[in-house]
């Protein structure tokens, strides 16, 4: 069931939460609400739910008006941030307890009631824990059973609000790659908040990303890391390296660092952008480019080495972090305070005067 | 390594002993032995003494009265007290925290002020009073003044109860219910009712302790009408003021009474809340 958002506009008391929203939101996919908090993301999902009442705008599962129906009649599953399982039911009743408030025809026997329940709980693995209080349950089984408990209702539409947020990091991995896998076997429709780009990178097919109560972008997750329409998504979207510049007859500098730029760059202000992996570091400056630096700090674990580096004869707002290969960490040995350059490989300029940013490649 | 034994600040034996002395010879002093002792009294004449004082006619009456007055005001309070406290938690909108405010009213106000200003208002003379006096109705020194006034003193121990623990509990919980396609009574009934139940017991029973026990704001509503408005707490003050210690006495036995099986009940369900 696909979603269609048009037009929504939701304000609390005089603080407007959401700006004129459009999105579609396709079938069968998993889709990330993105965005750091106070971005609306959540306010979003609620309305989708109808958990909010947007001032103005309509929602649509597939065509099918929906903005007037009240939430218990939308069908939609819902987990919550905190789960929200009923403390005095235990995880079986939880489970049930969508299809106990079922009117009289339309409910299933009882019979029919705990082979559901039990089906349900075999699917998220925890049918050994059907007799116990949400309280002597552990985040992760927490998440798990709220996740079977909305499914109960076999809903076409799932919606998480910042569903691993408050677990642990590897819980968090192995409850993603499940969450997954479920998704890819039933083919519901899903969105899930969350504030952790990592998450939405890996997990959804389609990344809204919002600030301020706006849609920033939209796009697969592989075009979003690598063609960011804005500073915004640039800078939430992972670390980068920024240079501020002046761009005079293709040469963009500031203090001593220069760097010569592709063809057709208008002389103007501009922020050079570029990833930690889009950088090389070397002995010596380059023909296009110089960039000198003094090694700050250099970290050592992870899969790579993470060095940052402090400009040397010029000026940025954070320091900026490249990574090397332990291999080549190994053959040449840095150490804190030498002196050593960036060569770009790729960069997004964006300029004061232009509207869209501009990818560059020096290779 | 001898183990040796840290003290705190204000641990010396010394100030341990004399605080725990202090608090134990004035538990004893002002609530151990007054409890004794209307016990004592009301047996003065021995056990058929006792019930033929309390089979007084004048006696049961009151107790028959008191009773009514606790059947009507506790359902009422209780009904009203989680409407209030989900109405305050649950929902947003302009005056909210003058509501939670107006609620204590009947805590700040001396009961006799409150029962002065019920007879203000619907006393013969008063606003509401004369109105209804054209129809023939007479609330005031009568049982339905007695009611009103208990009703309006005891009103915010419910509220009071369930406010901070309905906020604590948040709405996280009803908004999974809706979700799942709960209607507002299975919602209630299923998930918020069980949720509040013992705060609502505590709020229940404290509720009909101050009810029972209420004595300055009926005194002035209810025109100490011997077997009409005289509920026990009056009749208590009456039997002693015709010099009837005993008979006195042996009314307050039935309070305190109430009172002691009201702590028990109260620690059962504290104990029960602590659990859960």
């Amino acid at each position: 069931m696909s979603i269609e958002i048009q037009g929504i506009n939701k304000f609390f008391d005089k603080f407007q939460a959401l700006h004129d929203i459009n999105l579609t939101i396709p079938d069968g996919q998993l889709t990330a609400l993105l965005g750091p908090s106070g971005s609306g993301k959540t306010t979003l999902l609620r309305i989708i739910a109808g958990l909010e009442t947007p001032e103005q705008g309509r929602i649509r599962f597939s065509g099918r008006d929906v903005t007037d129906l009240h939430v218990r009649d939308r069908r939609v599953g819902f987990v919550f941030q905190h789960y929200a399982l009923f403390r005095h039911m235990t995880v079986a009743e939880n489970v049930a307890f969508g299809l106990n408030v079922l009117p009289r025809k339309e409910r299933p026997g009882k019979p029919e009631i705990r082979k559901r329940v039990k089906d349900l709980l075999e699917m998220v693995q925890l049918e050994h824990l059907a007799d116990r209080y949400p309280a002597q349950l552990s985040g992760g089984q927490k998440q798990r059973i709220a996740l079977a408990r909305a499914m109960a209702m076999r809903p076409e539409i799932l919606l998480l609000d910042e569903p691993f947020g408050a677990l642990d990091a590897k819980v968090r991995k192995d409850l993603r790659r499940w969450l997954r896998s479920l998704h890819d076997e039933l083919h519901f429709t899903s969105v899930f908040v969350t504030h952790d780009q990592e998450e939405a990178l890996e997990l959804s097919d389609q990344v809204v990303v919002m600030s301020n109560g706006r849609i920033e972008q939209v796009d697969t997750p592989l075009e979003l890391y690598g063609r960011p329409d804005s500073r915004f998504v640039f800078e939430f979207l992972g670390q980068v390296n920024v240079l501020f510049g002046k761009i005079r007859d293709g040469v963009m500098s500031q203090g001593d660092a220069w760097i010569r730029l592709p063809e057709g760059c208008e002389n103007d202000d501009a922020q050079l952008y570029l990833r930690p992996h889009e950088v090389r570091l070397t002995q010596s400056a380059s023909d296009e480019a110089h960039l000198p630096f003094r090694i700050e700090a250099i970290n050592l674990i992870g899969a790579e080495v993470r060095i940052e580096l402090k400009p040397d004869g010029w000026e940025c707002e954070e320091l900026w972090e490249v990574g090397i290969s332990h291999t080549e960490f190994n053959a040449r040995q840095p150490q804190r305070g030498d002196r050593c350059f960036a060569v770009p490989d790729v960069g997004h300029l964006f300029c004061e005067h232009a509207v869209e940013p501009k990818t560059l490649e020096w290779r | 390594m001898a183990a040796r034994k840290h003290r705190r600040v204000g641990d010396s034996p010394l100030v341990r002993r004399t605080l725990i002395g202090i608090a134990v010879g004035l538990t004893v002093l002002l609530l151990f032995m007054p409890l004794v002792l209307i016990f004592v009294q009301a047996f003065a004449e021995g056990w058929a003494g006792y019930v033929s004082n309390i089979l007084n006619e004048y006696t049961l009456h009151a107790i028959g009265l008191t009773l009514v007055v606790a059947l009507l005001t506790v359902p009422l309070n209780m009904v009203f007290g989680v409407f209030l406290a989900w109405l305050v938690t649950r929902f947003r909108f302009p005056g909210r925290k003058l509501l939670t405010t107006l609620i204590d009213i009947p805590f700040a106000v001396s009961p006799v002020v409150a029962g002065l200003l019920f007879l203000l208002l619907y006393g013969s003379n008063g606003w509401v009073g004369q109105w209804l006096g054209e129809y023939d109705i007479q609330l005031m020194f009568s049982w339905p003044g007695i009611v009103m006034v208990t009703v309006f003193v005891t009103c915010p121990f419910v509220a009071r109860e369930l406010i901070p623990l309905m906020q604590q509990q948040g709405r996280e919980e009803e908004e999974a219910g809706v979700v799942l396609g709960a209607s507002g009574w299975q919602l209630f009934r299923r998930v918020t009712l069980p949720n509040i139940r013992w705060a609502l017991l505590y709020g229940v029973i404290l509720t009909n302790a101050r009810a029972v026990g209420e004595f300055g704001a009926v005194s002035v509503v209810s025109g100490n009408i011997r077997g009409e408005t005289n509920t026990l707490p009056l009749q208590v003050e009456l039997l002693y003021q015709d010099y009837n210690t005993v008979g006195a006495f042996a009314a307050s036995s039935l309070l305190a009474g109430i009172a002691l099986i009201t702590l028990v009940v109260k620690a059962i369900v504290e104990w029960r809340q602590s659990r859960n």
